[in-house]
């Protein structure tokens, strides 16, 4: 592992001398009180131009996203952020706008923030949408709350419990725990996906809803969605969809149309934006018509042919975001809906779905499939054939596949699977990349049993071998100190 | 795996050894061993009022986070401070390690709980 800049400074090899600001310097005994003073040297590390160019340059090299190869990371889509994106949310008369510009001076900005909110709207079957959501776990808050404004409206105040699935993503119970709510658990049945006669069990008048995602985190559709919907539904709840799956059904299938009435969407999955890496994620929020009193404002609104900002919205839970969310990413999400049009979108969904059974046909007869029927958009292994003799784990099938420069997919999750590998393709990968991965996982299920320590030991290629996860929980280590 | 005779046991992993009206909690080898190593252990708050069946801490291995659920309702009387240093404990001995002890406010909660070979049967149904 190379060194940290810290450890890589020389004093005195910072060539840089700054000029002369040319003003009076002021005394600074004079403009700060003593507390914020400082007394000791700052310790900042110094570098000579090249020497912090090739500290970063060599940092970059260590990192792994799609623009580097395949990566099947399940529930995550990480599909690939097409480059016309950055060109279309970099154009300067939309990357130089202001926020505090007044409407009449931003009308293209305007146009497309209204038509984004109607593009998802159309796609999703929803009435309304909120773009404000700085990311997904922010939009299940502000649906959330959207549900408890709504039956507190109502004058339903016996609602302190939200439902959620077994198999369930954790930030649906740590949303529905931050809002107020208790959190009831709905069991899964043994096809993987809701208990019907479990959610009956528990649905009552003391419950405001259900958060579902479908297809779920097992890849499967929930077939009973309508069932679902009656039930919660009945009994006065309202319908939460955990948009993170998107992907397995946009362009065939909308959530509006199965019943939900709240949905969040993850732009930075299904449309294409950027994942993390610092960067601002995005994750608009829909209703249905008798819910949208009650979103975040300003909504941009069309008035004749001008788009204003519609702050007159009494009943709105208020703003969820500062100005009108992260406008960047929502051009990026604009520019891949508009490249690929209504058919293309469907496309997208339909060989995203199509790699993932693909691959599930292929790793069948070397990984044991717990829920071995057609998939969405992706499907769980486990290392139930691996584990005897040699003890293999689903953790040492992820590290060697480092060793073959895969980025691993997702590991123990959904948790009502044991020892769960989830494998999400996407719809960007061609057949010779999934058959060189099938490959790869095909050489190591036969490593597993021939030269398990191959396994055990990984990863042996990469610059940092099998980390020791459980001293680095119990005892972090979590910032540099000088000598 | 081993379950103790004198113990009762919950769906959830948790196990509890009754005195009187004092109860013992932790959780069972099972769930020690399909959590994987321990690295975290919220403990329940000291005489917090807890239901059966309801949330009173959390166990955060490596591989997941776990709601730990009261088998009884009741009140906290103690809980187990030696765990917020060593969480490794409920790895190594599960049954000698007890989380929390509640003064039962029902003796009845213990009807719904399951004996060793009620548990060991349970858990043989989930593999």
């Amino acid at each position: 592992m190379s060194k940290l800049i810290f450890e890589k400074g020389v004093k005195g090899s910072n060539s840089f001398r700054l000029p002369s600001a040319g003003l009076p310097q002021p005394d600074i005994n004079h403009t700060l009180p003593p507390i914020f003073l400082r007394h000791k040297d700052t310790d900042l590390p110094q570098l000579s131009e090249v020497e912090a160019v090739r500290h970063f340059t060599e940092l970059s090299k260590l990192a792994y996203g799609v623009d580097n190869g395949f990566y099947p990371l399940g529930s995550c889509t990480m599909k690939y952020s097409p480059k016309i994106n950055e060109w279309a949310a970099r154009l300067p008369g939309l990357a130089a706008l202001h926020p505090y510009q007044v409407p009449e001076t931003i009308q293209g900005a305007l146009q497309i923030y209204y038509e984004m909110q109607e593009f998802l709207a159309e796609i999703t079957g929803m009435d309304g949408f909120t773009l404000q959501p700085a990311a997904g776990a922010h939009g299940e808050m502000v649906g959330v709350m959207i549900i408890k404004a709504y039956h507190l409206y109502q004058g339903d105040r016996e609602r302190t419990k939200m439902m959620v699935p077994d198999s369930a993503h954790g930030t649906n119970p740590a949303t529905a725990n931050m809002i107020g709510f208790d959190v009831i658990e709905v069991k899964s049945n043994q096809r993987g996906l809701v208990d019907l006669d479990d959610l009956k069990s528990k649905m009552n008048k003391e419950v405001a809803g259900l958060m579902l995602t479908n297809p779920n985190t097992l890849g499967l559709f929930e077939e009973e969605i309508q069932d679902i919907a009656a039930v919660v539904h009945e009994a006065g709840g309202l319908l939460y969809y955990d948009g993170a799956n998107l992907n397995g059904v946009i362009g065939v299938a909308r959530p509006g149309d199965m019943g939900f009435d709240v949905i969040h969407v993850n732009l930075h999955k299904t449309f294409s934006t950027p994942h993390g890496g610092g960067g601002p994620g995005a994750g608009p929020v829909g209703v249905k018509e008798h819910l949208l009193p009650f979103l975040p404002k300003p909504l941009v609104v069309k008035e004749g042919e001008l788009y204003n900002f519609d702050y007159d919205r009494p009943l709105s839970i208020g703003k969820a975001r500062n100005f009108y969310g992260n406008f960047g990413v929502i051009l990026k999400a604009y520019a891949y809906i508009k490249a690929l049009g209504g058919e293309g979108l469907k496309d997208a969904c339909q060989n995203a779905v199509l790699n993932a059974n693909y691959m599930r046909h292929q790793l069948r007869d070397d990984y044991n499939i717990p829920l071995d029927r057609l998939c969405k958009h992706e499907f769980i292994i486990n290392s139930k054939k691996q584990a005897d003799p040699h003890g293999i784990s689903t953790m040492d099938i992820a590290k060697r596949l480092i060793d073959y420069g895969y980025h691993p997919p997702t590991v123990y999750f959904p948790l009502i699977i044991s020892e769960a590998m989830m494998i999400e393709p996407t719809e960007t990968e061609s057949k010779e990349r999934l058959d060189d991965f099938i490959a790869a996982m095909k050489i190591i299920a036969k490593e597993a049993k021939e030269a398990p320590e191959l396994l055990l030991d990984a990863p042996h290629n990469a610059v940092i071998r099998r980390v020791d996860e459980v001293k680095a929980a119990r005892k972090p280590v979590v910032k540099w100190e000088a000598p | 795996m081993n379950i103790p005779k004198k113990l009762l046991y919950t769906k959830e992993h948790e196990w509890i050894k009754v005195n009187g009206d004092k109860g013992h909690v932790g959780i069972t080898d099972y769930a020690q061993h399909h959590l994987g190593d321990i690295v975290f252990v919220e403990l329940p708050e000291l005489d917090e009022e807890v239901a059966a069946g309801e949330s009173m801490g959390v166990v955060e291995s490596v591989k997941a986070v776990a709601t730990l659920f009261s088998p009884v309702s009741g009140q906290v009387m103690e809980v187990n401070e030696e765990l917020e240093e060593a969480p490794e404990l409920l790895n190594e001995d599960p049954y000698g390690n007890w989380i929390a002890i509640i003064e039962l406010s029902d003796q009845g909660d213990l009807e719904g709980l399951m004996s060793a070979d009620e548990y060991k049967s349970y858990c043989e149904t989930l593999e």
